[in-house]
């Protein structure tokens, strides 16, 4: 059945909120408006207000009031309307929701999902084009997911609300529209588990969410050089599955990771690290990144199109990873 | 410096041998290269050379004793020297040419002015034993990467990390071949088969209502059989002092798989019918295919037959796989024109070719068991 990524998270809530009473959707513009970018299309009618909760401009109010939920029994999934505006409710996310497990020595729990798109789309600004998951990757007592594909989604959004723990699911705008594959019915995609979309030999990229996008378009323009490039997406940011991350690595012994955030103290950074504790003696060379440029976000098109990292600067980093001029 | 007189491991299988001679005497003096002694393996006697030079200063193993390969047999020494040290039991020192190898291992550091190299390049040479001393680097700064060393890889497609380690089965096959291709005196015969007739029943025997089909290869099984039974020479194994010969007829059949071969064994083939044989061997071969056969099973066969005839092969010689003394290698039925009154027809012919071990079987009688094979496939009706 084709989908897209907007209506595979919509099918997805749907039959997790059909198939458990304590699981909620609360956030601005979630139940009438049906969502900013309408992934909650219909829920109000079949769910009613109870369930479905419009919220006033207040993300940190509405963030502690579900975790306060979650802490109670209840399954909430908080929207936010993008992870920009996540920031004012960090404290709720850090402070409580990552630390409540931990600090009540295993009595409260918080089964809560904060969802919403991340990254850029066109021209929205510096405030509402960031990339922040590297801030949650930081926090232990997080669950971070990133899918790219219609597929990954549905799977996974149905993993991280029947996760017992704090799962930060970031979605993209600009993948709301793409359309691809998804099973019938509901699934679970496990948490943690990466996935290879491209097998190749010569090199491995490594990218998530939309840049996953970018990265294949490199690989298919880089098998007509015959360059056979391994994509792999890690899906899952923390944990990272680096047991199949290595392995690709180990294969290939180049490496590119491609990101949309900032490069300083960036996800890329992050599983370069882990790469090389586990593979340094199978890299054929250093470990390259393909990030967003250490700029805020530019409103003008043509600067903001250099700030984020496409298909060209990819490609120059697979001949770079291989030595090529 | 004193010397261990060890016995040697000729091949996988040698487990022991026996010292049959020494051909020097305690205080003798030996060079390097003479033979000290001879050495019975399971395959042969050979004779045991010394590595070094010297006093043959003590025999440890009395002539006609069996010693387990690596045991120490004597000691090599100056005639003063002391060599109660050397006696006492400890592993025997790396041979020379594990040493060699190690000494020019590129693991060492890169000394200072040489060029780096990356950590991939560095596993590889290790893996590959490649002195990267004699390696330009391609990289930036002259770094050596893997690229650079495509000419010192064998096959660039296969780096060290994909090595892929020896199956069990692979393992197997490794020393069945081995341990058979060297010691095993291979002669070959080969002949031609008309096969019109054997092709027609393995039509007709498709077509209803007859019983189970038979193939080109449960025909050849059945021929062989009959064949043995007048030639029991064939049937039989070179067993040292002896030469064993069966009485039951048991074919072993290669059946290929995935990632190597087995050999399962259909026993009594001499008493049985075509159609017994096209069952059991169809059974057989499918168990075999999943792995499903024991030990027993695909052990101790008295004749082989090897058929690459569905790949359209003209023809091949097989290795023997003792116990047997002979396998036979089908290749494919082929049209061609031959022969006959004087006129050149189309006909179907197939050639076979007989691997016989000499110490067993001789040209003549490998030639005569062959006669009556052909005769037998060719009137295929009476099998």
């Amino acid at each position: 059945m084709k989908a897209t990524y907007r209506e595979a998270l919509n099918q997805a809530l749907r039959e997790e909120m059909r198939r458990d009473d304590r699981v909620f959707l609360i956030g601005e513009d979630v139940a009438s408006y049906q969502g900013a970018f309408k992934v909650s299309k219909g829920f109000l009618e079949e769910f009613g207000p109870r369930r479905v909760v419009d919220t006033p401009i207040t993300e940190l109010g509405f963030t502690g009031l579900a975790i306060g939920a979650a802490m109670a029994g209840l399954r909430p999934v908080v929207e936010v309307m993008t992870f920009n505006f996540a920031i004012l409710a960090l404290d709720q996310i850090v402070n409580n929701a990552a630390k409540v497990r931990y600090m009540s020595g295993g009595q409260l729990s918080v089964p809560i999902v904060i969802r919403g798109p991340g990254s850029a789309a066109h021209q929205l600004g510096a405030q509402h084009s960031q990339s922040l998951e590297a801030w949650f990757c930081h926090v232990p007592g997080l669950k971070v997911v990133a899918p790219a594909t219609p597929y990954d989604a549905k799977g996974l959004i149905t993993s991280a609300i029947r996760d017992d723990n704090p799962v930060v699911f970031i979605e993209a705008q600009l993948l709301y529209p793409t359309q691809g594959e998804v099973g019938d019915g509901d699934y679970a995609i496990p948490l943690g588990v990466a996935e290879i979309k491209r097998p190749g030999t010569d090199v491995t990229l490594i990218a998530y969410s939309k840049m996953l996008l970018v990265a294949l378009e490199a690989a298919e323009r880089l098998a007509q050089e015959g360059i056979q490039v391994e994509v792999v997406d890690p899906r899952t940011l923390r944990p990272l599955d680096l047991t199949t991350l290595a392995a690709s690595a180990r294969k290939t012994g180049k490496v590119v990771v491609v990101e949309e955030g900032w490069p300083f103290a960036g996800l890329g950074a992050q599983i370069a690290e882990s790469l090389y504790q586990r593979v340094f003696d199978y890299l054929d060379g250093p470990i390259l990144r393909v990030t967003g440029r250490d700029v805020p976000m530019p409103y003008a098109r043509n600067l903001e199109d250099a700030a984020i990292p496409d298909v060209n600067r990819v490609i120059a980093a697979v001949h770079q990873a291989l030595y090529r001029k | 410096m004193a010397s261990r007189v060890i016995m040697p491991k000729l091949t996988d299988s040698m487990e022991e041998g026996v010292v049959v001679k020494w051909r020097k005497a305690e205080g003798e003096r030996v060079e390097s290269g003479d033979v000290l002694a001879e050495i019975e393996t399971d395959k042969a006697v050979m004779d045991l050379e010394a590595f070094a030079s010297g006093t043959l200063r003590k025999i440890l193993v009395p002539e006609g004793t069996t010693v387990p390969s690596g045991a120490l047999i004597g000691i090599i020494g100056e005639p003063d020297e002391d060599i109660r040290e050397i006696m006492s039991p400890s592993p025997p020192p790396s041979r020379p040419a594990e040493r060699a190898k190690a000494a020019v291992s590129p693991a060492e550091p890169v000394a200072e002015g040489e060029a780096p190299a990356s950590p991939r390049v560095r596993t590889l040479a290790r893996a590959r034993d490649i002195d990267l001393r004699a390696v330009k680097g391609s990289g930036p700064g002259g770094r050596i990467v893997e690229r650079d060393l495509e000419p010192f890889l064998t096959k660039k497609d296969q780096p060290a990390v994909r090595e892929i380690l020896l199956s069990q089965m692979r393992k197997a096959i490794v020393r069945m071949t081995t341990q058979s291709k060297a010691p095993v005196p291979h002669f070959y015969v080969t002949i031609e088969v008309d096969m019109a007739e054997g092709l027609g029943v393995v039509e007709e025997s498709k077509k209803p209502p007859a019983g189970a089909s038979v193939s080109i290869n449960h025909l050849i099984i059945a021929a062989a059989a009959r064949a043995l039974k007048q030639h029991p020479g064939i049937n039989a194994a070179f067993a040292g002092e002896t030469i064993k010969v069966f009485s039951g007829i048991d074919i072993g059949i290669a059946v290929a798989l995935d990632d190597g071969l087995i050999v399962p064994v259909l026993r009594d083939c001499g008493e049985k019918t075509l159609t017994q044989i096209a069952e059991e061997e169809r059974a057989l071969v499918l168990r075999a295919k999943n792995r499903d056969l024991s030990p027993e099973e695909y052990t101790g066969a008295t004749f082989l037959i090897s058929n690459l005839g569905q790949y359209d092969v003209e023809s091949f010689s097989a290795v023997i796989l003792p116990p047997a003394a002979a396998v036979l290698a089908v290749g494919s039925a082929r049209k061609v024109p031959v022969v006959r009154d004087g006129r050149v027809e189309a006909g179907c012919r197939m050639k076979v070719t007989l691997s016989c071990d000499h110490r067993v079987i001789d040209g003549a009688a490998a030639a005569q068991f062959l006669g009556t094979f052909r005769h037998a496939l060719e009137r295929a009706r009476e099998l």
